[in-house]
């Protein structure tokens, strides 16, 4: 019998652990939880805290998130809408996911929106749905990010030679008619203003907005299915006129789907949109055409 | 203040369970009887638990486990297609394949790839699966072996690499596992075996919802330093991480072993002395991360983040700001790296705060093992440096902490520093590493250097904007990944076997006391200042510059 050097005689052994481990903890751990999961008490959120619409049919689960918007991608009036999402074109299950962009993304590129610009066309159209102001800082009124690119005589400092309104490609009108003394200009499409000074421009927004930050931020997963209480409340107005009810019953039933944080301190208060809509289905008619 | 009760809420609870947990682990770990079923599987694969292994033993066993690893991940990912429970889902390419297979063999978890999309329930269970029970018991089996070589006297003998393994994942993780998989889905954790099923929406839309067994693959992910995902927003989905409660858990189990296993070491080396100044050192690192972190979150100096009026791009509702703060802060303090929000969001200096919590070298906690291996090579520089300032032969235990010594300890913490700034040089300077930063500016820098530094540490998180799917970086992080984790093993055991054999000396009244107030400042200054000096100036150039501009 010849012996293994002692590496290859290692290895085979190795070789055998690697498959008695997946046998047992890869293959049979899983196994079991999965048939465990079923009792009672684990069984719904096993499968996926899965829900019923008004027709008896699962509509979906109540941790995923889902778009209340119409085939062109407007919100449907009668529902509470959710937060923007990444997942794929919204809400898609099937590709989860975040928007991965910094708080220092404030220049549109061709095919891709700044963050900033994101945020303030989300302001801009959440004010308008829900009849409020929809200005934040660093926004123009048109809804793109309030940003100059500017050059100066000296490079980086100076005195200012050219200003440019980087988001706000021609014909548009700049949201600033001047900037120390030099007119702003609008973008003109496809010239490169890389050499440029970024300088984002506060405006005179309230420091702090009507449309609530969650609003206007799409969440990690591009699946969260909870909006702030302060988003809900936005919202209840709308609701309310489009349900045909009170705006006291639609209080009463976003407060039925209100968590607080767990023991007052973990986490932050959350209303949890897919429920609130089933129940608003349930309780009032929905005259969905009339979106 | 809800946040800072959250913290301290967190906090209190993993140094309350760290006492049983640490206590059970060095009693099932250190000695004792074989359990009979684990004699059977002994048997099974050839092995003989009661023979003692040298340094270099313990290593070849070491190291053809995680070959072996390797290669069956990589197997089983190519081979996926036509498996059982592949949802449809093609083999990887081999340079996934393979970066993905070297990934969870690693502890790192680093992913190129989404999960509902590319890997199957099998792949998931078996592969990932296994993996992460076994990962992150191999760090724990060379902090075994570094802690045998500090408590035995004159032998060359450390253990037996099997042995600890299959006692940490038998003993230690799969109770835990099972107990704690249970507790996450009766909070809304999904656990089946379902493939996609499409709905019809509230609002009459279509949803495709997907089922996965993420019930028995959280724990794993969290508690073994693994931190990847079933699905690609990882702890943000809300099938792997539902609520508040849940978010709670799964920061408490990132935090868990690591912080046990100081307590273990404290058992087996007979002092819980030094188990307390341990984690005195990583409570103060942990706490200065975790505040930074915090306060970089909270002031809204980016230009987004004014017009947002707070830091929730990219975070979840239910967790809020602080919720993933605190999550982001203990996945890069340890090793795990799962992430509960996208830390490509975060403030610039709360990311680049995460990326600091890696660069100190995973000790506050740090992984499986590998954290109380890092820390022990933090306190030998700490005693080196206080031996010679007053005038003494460095001691630690009653060991020499000779030049012989010094030489593995330098050299492990010279690895990770080395590894990062190279492979992130290397990314910067050629276009096809450039090109895959998905932001400009100092960010996308940050983004590179998050990606190297996450993949040499062990980690696996991301600032997920970076494109990490390209041949170029799925090949440099294979070579990231395999030296920031098995070079260092090698000094560790190395310097195990050679504090082995020495004999015990004599504590004379010159010898640094290596507990105390004095030493948990020396040893938490060392760390600090250690990394300072290797990372500043690549801080500097990313989110310094990005933050303080």
């Amino acid at each position: 019998m010849t012996r293994l050097p002692h590496w290859a005689a290692q290895s085979v052994a190795a070789a055998r652990v690697v498959l008695v481990l997946t046998l047992l903890v890869g293959l049979a751990y899983p196994l079991l939880m999965t048939a465990a999961a079923h009792v009672p008490g684990l069984r719904h959120s096993a499968q996926g805290s899965l829900v019923t619409g008004a027709d008896g049919r699962t509509a979906g689960s109540s941790l995923i998130g889902q778009s209340f918007t119409d085939a062109k991608g407007n919100p449907i009036k009668t529902y509470f809408q959710s937060r923007p999402s990444n997942a794929g074109t919204g809400y898609d299950a099937t590709a989860s996911g975040a928007g991965n962009q910094g708080a220092e993304s404030v220049v549109d590129t061709p095919g891709k929106q700044s963050l900033l610009t994101q945020v303030c066309a989300r302001s801009k159209a959440v004010g308008e749905l829900e009849h409020v102001d929809g200005s934040r800082p660093y926004c123009t009124a048109g809804g793109v990010g309030a940003v100059l690119g500017i050059t100066y005589d000296g490079g980086t400092s100076g005195r200012v030679t050219n200003a440019v309104s980087l988001n706000q490609a021609c014909p548009a009108k700049p949201f600033l008619s001047s900037y120390q003394g030099v007119t702003v200009t609008c973008a003109k499409p496809g010239a490169d203003y890389s050499a440029t000074v970024t300088v984002p421009i506060r405006g005179n927004a309230p420091a702090h907005p009507v449309v609530p930050a969650d609003a206007v931020t799409a969440s990690g997963s591009g699946l969260d299915p909870d909006i702030s209480p302060a988003y809900a409340e936005l919202q209840a107005p709308r609701v309310a006129r489009k349900r045909g009810t009170s705006e006291a019953s639609i209080q009463k039933l976003i407060k039925k789907y209100t968590t607080g944080r767990a023991l007052d301190v973990l986490g932050e208060p959350t209303v949890n949109v897919v429920e609130l809509n089933l129940a608003l289905d349930r309780t009032y008619q929905n005259p969905k055409q009339g979106a | 203040m809800a946040a800072w009760i959250q913290a301290t809420i967190v906090i209190a609870v993993v140094v309350g369970l760290h006492v049983p947990l640490g206590d059970y682990m060095a009693r099932m770990l250190d000695g004792g009887r074989h359990w009979r079923g684990e004699k059977a599987l002994y048997r099974l694969c050839g092995i003989n638990p009661d023979k003692e292994q040298t340094w270099r033993h313990y290593l070849v066993a070491l190291l053809a486990f995680s070959a072996m690893s390797i290669a069956a991940l990589f197997v089983l990912f190519t081979l996926q297609g036509p498996l059982p429970w592949s949802l449809g889902h093609a083999g990887m390419p081999w340079q996934l394949a393979l970066h993905t297979a070297v990934s969870f063999t690693t502890n790192t978890s680093w992913q190129n790839y989404a999960g509902e999309s590319t890997t199957g329930h099998l792949a998931v269970m078996a592969g990932l699966g296994t993996q992460a029970f076994a990962s992150g018991a191999v760090g724990i089996c060379a902090a075994l072996a570094l802690i045998r070589g500090l408590v035995r006297r004159s032998t060359t003998d450390l253990g037996n690499f099997w042995v600890d393994l299959i006692r940490t994942i038998f003993r230690v993780m799969l109770p835990l596992a099972v107990v704690s998989g249970l507790v996450l889905i009766a909070l809304g954790v999904e656990q089946n075996l379902g493939a996609a099923h499409t709905v019809t929406t509230v609002a009459g839309g279509h949803q495709t919802l997907i089922g996965g067994p993420a019930g028995s693959w959280e724990p794993l992910k969290l508690f073994s330093g693994d931190g990847g995902g079933i699905f690609n927003a990882n702890s943000a989905h809300p099938y792997e991480n539902p609520s508040a409660w849940t978010n709670t858990i799964e920061i408490v189990l990132m935090l868990l072993i690591p912080t046990a296993f100081i307590r273990t070491y404290g058992r087996m080396i007979g002092s819980l002395k030094q188990s307390w100044t341990l984690l005195a050192v990583v409570g103060i690192l942990f706490g200065l991360l975790l505040a930074a972190g915090s306060l970089a979150q909270s002031a809204h100096t980016g230009t987004v983040t004014a017009a947002v009026g707070g830091q929730t791009e990219g975070t979840e509702t239910r967790f809020g700001v602080p919720g993933s703060t605190l999550f982001g802060i203990s996945a890069t303090g340890s090793a795990d790296g799962a992430a509960n929000a996208s830390y490509d969001s975060f403030s610039s200096l709360g990311g680049g705060v995460l990326m600091a919590a890696m660069m100190l070298g995973e000790i506050a906690p740090g992984g499986t093992g590998s954290g109380l291996y890092g820390l022990l090579m933090a306190v030998m520089i700490a005693v080196f440096i206080g031996g010679l300032m007053i005038g003494r032969t460095p001691e630690y235990l009653r060991k020499r902490i000779g030049f012989a010594e010094m030489r593995y300890v330098v050299l492990y913490a010279l690895v990770a520093p080395t590894a990062i700034l190279a492979c992130s040089a290397i990314a910067v300077a050629l276009p096809q590493g450039r090109s895959s930063m998905g932001n400009a500016g100092p960010h996308g820098l940050s983004e590179l250097i998050y990606a190297y530094t996450s993949n040499v540490n062990s980690n696996g998180s991301a600032m997920a904007g970076f494109n990490g799917a390209t041949d170029f970086h799925n090949l440099l992080m294979v070579a990231a990944m395999l030296i920031g984790r098995y070079v260092p093993i090698v000094f560790v055991l190395a310097l195990a076997g050679r504090l082995a054999i020495q004999q015990p000396g004599v504590v004379t009244v010159g010898t640094l006391r290596a507990h105390g107030v004095n030493f948990v400042v020396l040893a938490t200054g060392a760390a600090l200042v250690l990394a300072l000096l290797n990372f500043l100036p690549a801080l500097s150039l990313g989110p310094l510059a990005e933050g303080l501009y």
